[in-house]
């Protein structure tokens, strides 16, 4: 019972983190029916941006979260407004191939600039170790990113359903030429909303690099679990993403510590079988328009 | 030129599957290699492999629409399976394990078919992402049959045919897959240039008004999907028995998106695209590894962001720029050659 909730524990935490780390690519698939399979790459440059600040410049490891969050939304915004911006409508093989592009020459830029071991952030003592809560081993970092990763998803949600840019951000997801007539900008929400979604995943490469390890091939080992997030998912909310993170981190968790010999293999056949189902994924619209 | 004749259909088809002197010249070309490269045998193999296994991505990704970011799925099915056919001495000659290997890349092929055939775009990438990792993690699981990371090894080849034995400088294995690439592809061109091979590039253009004449969409794909993959799989077989090995790399992603690349810098939908595909790829590749051993990823990746954000037909427009213009002073003084008698 106890290790019940232990898996129970740290896969929430996971799939939080996974969500927080792919929730900026639901919202792109949604609105600019993209297919970004370099999510990843700016998950990895938030992380790094992490680790130089907090292990080089000796900055505090809370303070240099939200400034991985900017240098990723930066990123994002300058590569959206000069690169990604011509992608949209075109075929979705095109969009793959800038994308795989794109993520082979972040590992080999990331490699070159920092070497291909693994990083670690120095965290501060007050995150190590773990207490007991009713006899079940509670990891503090793991805690603290649950308490981030909740209140940033409540955040998100009020942001989408109660604020005029939310509502401008659904109204172009719904329907974007609609939405240019009734004279919603709708580029440069494209442009803000892309920004954010990389700044989201900058956040969760800095949080992650603990618990995902955080080396050059970032992109690559993590772009299947964004995809089966938001695959799985859909993209018409991001309720549904977001359970699909708890499922899937849940499920990874738990299917490591039941089953080791299988590995990954819980996952893929999950995701498979799911999508043959539900091509659609399992809560709402398609994200393959 | 296919308006010129009026007389029916058959004819046209017959007309547009003519040998053209082009094609004729690049497979005396790929003869001559034989003779003029005899140090990079070596590479002209892989050349020759990775050629088939691009015609093979070209018959669903080209032909058919089918986007794949797990073609290598059969092209490992049909290297294990190679693999430990020469290893357990269970098939000994080559040609015959070449023809297992891609039988049975094929029935996996068939079998996935109908998994693919479900949703649009981006449930296909997933799906086909998917049982490429699906099947490297069980490679990898089954450590015990296939080797695991170290992959398959000490696989001795006998000789083609009975033969042809395989020599250290890589002659007997270049001309081998050079022979099953020109075989294989003298039928994927009678594949493309059937009526079967038309009704698949309706479907491409447009899968709704094919089905409204009558065209059984989802029965055409499953098929081409598993030519596709017999193809696939024989082209990891030679691979296999090429390099005598086989590792768990063979499923990787960056062997299905290194497949993508080189398929558009040769062009989709015509074959000779995976072909000239192939060549150059292996010879950017060769160039750049030997100048930047460790970071020659990055310049692949430069070159698949340049290519599409300046457009693969502008591309191939500049390319074929020269040639074009050469044919029309041809095809001009040909004509003034008739008039003036």
């Amino acid at each position: 019972m106890v290790t019940f909730f232990t898996i129970l524990f740290d896969g929430v935490a996971y799939g939080m983190l996974l969500f927080v780390l792919a929730c900026g690519l639901a919202v792109t698939l949604g609105l600019m029916n993209v297919v970004n399979l370099a999510h990843g790459a700016f998950a990895m440059a938030g992380g790094y941006a992490c680790a130089v600040l907090v292990n080089r410049c000796g900055v505090p490891f809370f303070a240099s979260l939200p400034a991985a969050f900017l240098v990723s939304a930066a990123i994002g915004f300058v590569l959206e407004r000069l690169l990604y911006r011509h992608l949209y409508g075109r075929s979705h093989l095109d969009q793959v191939l800038f994308t795989v592009g794109l993520v082979f020459m972040s590992v080999a830029a990331v490699d070159y600039l920092m070497g291909s071991s693994q990083v670690f952030i120095n965290l501060p003592p007050a995150l190590q170790g773990q207490f007991d809560v009713f006899g079940v081993g509670v990891g503090r970092y793991r805690l603290m990113i649950i308490v981030i990763c909740s209140l940033l998803t409540l955040a998100l949600q009020m942001t989408l359903t109660r604020t005029r840019f939310g509502s401008r951000l659904r109204a172009a997801v719904d329907d974007s030429r609609v939405a240019v007539g009734l004279g919603i900008n709708v580029p440069w929400v494209f442009a803000l909303t892309f920004a954010f979604g990389s700044g989201l995943a900058g956040l969760g490469g800095a949080l992650g690099a603990e618990i995902l390890g955080l080396d050059p091939y970032f992109p690559l080992k993590f772009m299947i679990y964004f995809l089966i997030v938001v695959t799985v998912g859909g993209t018409s909310s991001i309720t549904g993403p977001f359970l699909a993170s708890l499922l899937l981190g849940v499920g990874d968790v738990a299917g490591k510590y039941y089953v080791p010999k299988l590995g990954a293999f819980v996952i893929y056949t999950m995701m498979i079988a799911i999508l043959i189902l539900r091509p659609n994924g399992l809560f709402g619209k398609t994200a393959a328009r | 030129m296919p308006w010129r004749n009026r007389s029916g259909f058959g004819e046209q088809i017959a007309q547009l599957s003519r040998w053209r002197w082009g094609e004729m010249l690049f497979w005396a070309l790929a003869l001559m290699a034989i003779l003029f490269f005899e140090n990079r045998y070596l590479l002209l193999t892989e050349i020759a492999w990775l050629a088939l296994f691009v015609l093979s991505l070209d018959l669903i990704l080209g032909y058919a629409g089918i986007v794949s970011l797990g073609h290598a799925a059969f092209f490992g099915v049909g290297a294990y399976t190679a693999g430990l056919l020469a290893l357990h001495h269970i098939v000994d000659e080559p040609v015959l394990a070449l023809f297992v290997a891609g039988f049975s890349a094929m029935a996996v092929g068939f079998v996935t078919s109908f998994l693919v055939m479900r949703g649009a775009d981006l449930t296909r990438l997933m799906v086909t992402l998917g049982i490429a990792l699906l099947l490297r993690e069980l490679a990898n699981r089954f450590s015990d049959i296939t080797g695991g990371f170290d992959g398959l090894q000490g696989i001795v080849m006998e000789p083609v045919l009975g033969l042809f034995a395989f020599d250290i400088f890589g002659k007997t294995s270049f001309i081998y897959c050079l022979s099953v690439l020109f075989v294989l592809f003298l039928l994927a061109r009678r594949i493309v240039h059937s009526p079967f091979g038309l009704s698949l590039r309706a479907i491409r253009n447009n899968p709704l008004r094919a089905s409204a004449i009558g065209i059984p969409v989802n029965r055409r794909l499953v098929a081409i999907y598993t030519i596709a993959a017999f193809y696939a799989g024989v082209a990891g077989a030679l691979s296999t028995q090429s390099s005598a090995l086989a590792s768990l790399d063979v499923f990787s992603f960056d062997r299905s998106a290194d497949l993508l690349l080189v398929l558009v810098i040769g062009g989709t939908g015509y074959l000779y695209g995976g072909l000239i595909g192939a060549l150059v790829f292996k010879l950017l590749h060769d160039v750049l590894s030997s100048w930047t051993p460790q970071y020659w990823q990055f310049w692949i990746g430069l070159v698949l962001v340049m290519l599409v954000l300046i457009g693969r037909e502008r591309m191939y427009r500049w390319v074929m720029w020269g040639p074009e213009r050469i044919g029309r002073a041809l095809r001009a003084r040909g004509m003034a050659k008739e008039k003036s008698p």
